[in-house]
C-alpha cells in the first residue's frame, strides 16, 4: 500500500503545488539553517583524539586560594600551564605512561639547500612522549629519543609544510640545519597533520585553539640551554605578585606560567596514584610556603576543551536559534498540513466508507506528511551544502574557525535524516491523526 | 441479509439530544430491493449510515449477513463494509482527481488485491454500467448520470452482497434517473440485495417493498403490488406520506 500512497501523496502535490512549494521551503529552509550551524558546530567541539579520551590528562596546579585566584580573574583551576619549577617535577614522576612538556619557541631555520633567506618559524619545544602520546603521524624518519630529551641533543623534527618550504618535501632525515644559528639534525619530518582543535596547546597567546601545529619540534631543555625565551603565553600574576622576572634564571625560578604538561595514565590507578603525588607535592609547596593552597588537577581531552570555552558560547546560541528556526517552520508547516488535510477530509471519507480502516486513512496522509518532509530534507541538503560554502567563503583568509569546519560530511547526512524523520513525526502526525479520528458519515456529509 | 431489531441512535451535543432512530426495527432478505422513504429529517439517512457501518447505534441489535456487527472494532467494520457493502450517494462522491478507472479501484486497493484481478473487475463493472470508453475521464469530464454509473460501478466492483443507494437520483433529470434506477434493477436481478432510500414516489414503487420512516420509526411497509395497500387515489401508504 505504500506505494499506493506515494501514488495518492504525488497526486496531492500536483493538485496544490503552490502550497507544496511552501512547506517543502520552509522544512528545507529549517533544516538547512540546523545542518550549516550544527555541521560548524559539530567540527569545533570535536575531540581529535577521542580514541584516548580517558587516558590523556592535561595538568593544572594552582598555587593560590579562591580569592586570589578570583582577582587575577583566573578560573578556580588555575591558570592552564604550569612553571618551571612545578612542571619539571611533575614531569620527572615516573607514573604516566607518556608524558610531554610543552612551550613555543620562536627560531628561524637556515641552512637548507637553496634556501636564500632564514625561513621564521614557530617552534615546538617538547618532549619525546609528545609525538606518541598524541599519535602524530610521520611521514619519514621518527621523534627523537628520550636520551635527547635529557642531553639535550640537538635533534629536530619538521612539519610536513616546513619540510616542503625547506627540501620541497623530499625526505631531510639525517640533514643538519640551522635553528636560531644553532646546528640540529632532521630526526623526523611528519605526515600532514592538523589536529583540530589544537587540543594540547589552546592558549590564546599561542595561537588559539584553531591555531597550525608547530613548523618544528626540538627537545624542551634547549630553551633553558639556549635561554631562549618562551614566545607563548607567560603569566607571572598567579600567585598576586607582580614581580617580572627580567633574566632567564629568574624565570625559571619564578613562578611564572609558561609550560604545559601533559600526562599518559591508562588505567584509573595510575590516574589515582598521579594525582596524589601532585596533591603531595602542592602539599608539600605550601607547608614550605611557596604555595597558598593544594588545588591540582587532571582533565581529560574533552574537559580541557569545554574549560577553554572552544566552543564559543555564540555557535551554541546560533544552533539554538536554527533549531528555533526549524521550530517555526515545522509549526508553519504542520498549520498547512493541518488544513490541507482537513479541506480533503470528505475524500478520506469517501474512501472510509469504500473500506478503508482508520489505520489505513492515518498511513496514507502519514505518508504525505513523509514525502513532504523526504522533499525537504533533500532541498535542506542542497541548501546546506550551498550554505556550507557560503561559509568558507566568508571565512576564506579569516582567522575565525567557522571556514574550517564548513565541511558537509556524513554526520551532517545524518542530521538531515534525522531532521526529516523528527520533521514527519512533528508535522504530520497530529493531521494524519485528526483526519483518521472521523466517522466517514461526518465527512460523507458535507460531500 | 440485514436484521435490525429495535436499533436506537441518538445525536447529542451539550443542550439537545436527538433521536434519529428509536426502536428501529427492520429485515431485509437476501436479493430482496427494498426501498426506503419519509419526510426529511426522518431518518432515513441515519438508518443508511447505520446499515452501512458509516455510524454506530447506541442501542438494539443488528445482523448483517448472519454476523453481529454491534462492538466491532474500526478494523472490522472497514473490512465489512470493503467486502460486503457498496455504497451509491446522492452526489455521486467521486474522488475528483482519480480518473474513473481509479475512482472504481479505491475499494479494492483496500482489498489488497492483485493488480490483474482489480483490473479484470474494474473492466467488468464499467463495463456493465457502459463506461467502458470513459475510463480515462476525469469525473469533471463526465455528465451527472455517467458519474453516478461510475460510482454505482465502484459499488458493485467487489461484488458486495448488499447496495446502499442514497437518493443516488436525486441530482439527475427523470431520464437518467430511470436508467440509474434500470441499472440498479439489473444488480438486483443478480442476485444483489439493494436498500434505496428515495423521496421518489415513483422510484419507490419500482422497488419489491416500500418501508415508510417517520421520526425514526418504520410506520409502514407496503408491497406496492399489494392493492390492499394502495390509497384512495391510487398511490401506497407511503407515496402518501412523500406527498
Amino acid at each position: 500500500m505504500i506505494g499506493y500512497y506515494l501514488r495518492l501523496a504525488l497526486r496531492s502535490f500536483r493538485r496544490a503545488p503552490g502550497l507544496t512549494a511552501l512547506m517543502v521551503s520552509a522544512i528545507a529552509i529549517g533544516i538547512a539553517a540546523c545542518i550549516v550551524t550544527l555541521t560548524v558546530y559539530h567540527g569545533m567541539a570535536n575531540n581529535p583524539i577521542w580514541w584516548k579520551n580517558g587516558e590523556l590528562y592535561a595538568v593544572t596546579v594552582n598555587p593560590s586560594t579562591p580569592n586570589r585566584t578570583r582577582e587575577a580573574g583566573l578560573p578556580a583551576y588555575g591558570p592552564g600551564q604550569l612553571a618551571y619549577d612545578d612542571a619539571t617535577y611533575l614531569f620527572g614522576s615516573s607514573i604516566p605512561k607518556r608524558k610531554a612538556l610543552l612551550t613555543f619557541l620562536f627560531g628561524s631555520i637556515s641552512g637548507a639547500p637553496d634556501q636564500t633567506r632564514p625561513l621564521p618559524t614557530m617552534t615546538r619545544a617538547t618532549t619525546a612522549g609528545f609525538f606518541r602520546m598524541f599519535a602524530v603521524p610521520f611521514r619519514y624518519g621518527g621523534p627523537w629519543s628520550k636520551a635527547a630529551d635529557r642531553g639535550p641533543e640537538p635533534v629536530m623534527v619538521l612539519s610536513g609544510r616546513e619540510n616542503h618550504k625547506l627540501f620541497g618535501g623530499a625526505d631531510s632525515v639525517g640533514r643538519t640545519l640551522l635553528w636560531s644559528g644553532h646546528r640540529f639534525r632532521v630526526v623526523g619530518v611528519l605526515a600532514p597533520w592538523h589536529p583540530l582543535p589544537r587540543f594540547y596547546d589552546l592558549s590564546a597567546g599561542n595561537g588559539g585553539a584553531f591555531a597550525r601545529p608547530a613548523g618544528a619540534f626540538i627537545p624542551f631543555q634547549w630553551g633553558p640551554v639556549l635561554g631562549d625565551w618562551p614566545a607563548g603565553d607567560l603569566s607571572c600574576d598567579t600567585h598576586g605578585s607582580s614581580t617580572t622576572p627580567t633574566t632567564y634564571q629568574e624565570l625559571l625560578g619564578s613562578s611564572c606560567t609558561w609550560i604545559g604538561l601533559w600526562v599518559e595514565l591508562p588505567t584509573p590507578a595510575a590516574q589515582r596514584h598521579f594525582l596524589a603525588f601532585m596533591q603531595a607535592y602542592a602539599a608539600n609547596q605550601r607547608a614550605a610556603g611557596r604555595f597558598q593552597a593544594v588545588n591540582t588537577h587532571l582533565w581529560t581531552v574533552s574537559q580541557w576543551l569545554t574549560l577553554h570555552h572552544v566552543v564559543s558560547h555564540r555557535s551554541g546560541l546560533l544552533v539554538n536559534l536554527a533549531f528555533a528556526l526549524l521550530a517555526v517552520c515545522l509549526i508553519n508547516t504542520l498549520g498547512i498540513l493541518l488544513a490541507k488535510f482537513l479541506r480533503g477530509a470528505p475524500v478520506a471519507g469517501v474512501r472510509r466508507a469504500l473500506g478503508a480502516s482508520r489505520r489505513q486513512i492515518f498511513a496514507q496522509h502519514l505518508v504525505e506528511a513523509g514525502a513532504v518532509s523526504l522533499a525537504g530534507a533533500v532541498l535542506g541538503l542542497a541548501l546546506s551544502a550551498a550554505g556550507l560554502a557560503g561559509v568558507r567563503l566568508m571565512y576564506r583568509g579569516s582567522s575565525a574557525a567557522y571556514g574550517k569546519f564548513a565541511h558537509f560530511d556524513a554526520i551532517g547526512l545524518a542530521w538531515a535524516v534525522a531532521l526529516a524523520f523528527v520533521s514527519t513525526i512533528v508535522a504530520g502526525l497530529y493531521p494524519a491523526w485528526r483526519i483518521g479520528r472521523r466517522a466517514p458519515a461526518t465527512y460523507l456529509k458535507s460531500q | 441479509m440485514l436484521e435490525m431489531h429495535n436499533i436506537s441512535k441518538v445525536y447529542r451535543t451539550d443542550m439537545i439530544e436527538t433521536h434519529a432512530l428509536r426502536e428501529f426495527s427492520l429485515q431485509v432478505a437476501a436479493g430482496e430491493f427494498v426501498a426506503v422513504s419519509g419526510p426529511s429529517g426522518s431518518g432515513k439517512t441515519t438508518f443508511l449510515n447505520v446499515a452501512g457501518l458509516l455510524e454506530t447505534f447506541d442501542g438494539g441489535t443488528y445482523r448483517l449477513d448472519g454476523q453481529d456487527v454491534s462492538g466491532l472494532s474500526d478494523n472490522a467494520r472497514a473490512r465489512i463494509r470493503n467486502e460486503k457493502i457498496g455504497f451509491v450517494f446522492q452526489s455521486f462522491n467521486l474522488i475528483a482527481d482519480l480518473d474513473i478507472f481509479d475512482n472504481v479501484d479505491v475499494p479494492l486497493r483496500y482489498r489488497r488485491m492483485k493488480a490483474d484481478e482489480r483490473k479484470a473487475r474494474i473492466t467488468n463493472s464499467l463495463e456493465l454500467v457502459g463506461l467502458t470508453s470513459r475510463m480515462r475521464h476525469l469525473p469533471s469530464q463526465l455528465s451527472g448520470g455517467q458519474q453516478q454509473r461510475a460510482a454505482i460501478a465502484r459499488a458493485i466492483a467487489g461484488d458486495p452482497a448488499l447496495i446502499l443507494a442514497d437518493e443516488p437520483t436525486g441530482n439527475l433529470d427523470s431520464l437518467m434517473a430511470r436508467q440509474i434506477m434500470g441499472l440498479l434493477e439489473k444488480i438486483n436481478s443478480m442476485g444483489t440485495t439493494v436498500v434505496l432510500v428515495t423521496h421518489d414516489p415513483e422510484l419507490a414503487r419500482r422497488a419489491q417493498r416500500n418501508i415508510h420512516v417517520i421520526d425514526g420509526l418504520v410506520a409502514d411497509t407496503v408491497a406496492p403490488s399489494d392493492p390492499a395497500a394502495r390509497g384512495p387515489h391510487g398511490q401506497t401508504h407511503a407515496e402518501s406520506a412523500v406527498d
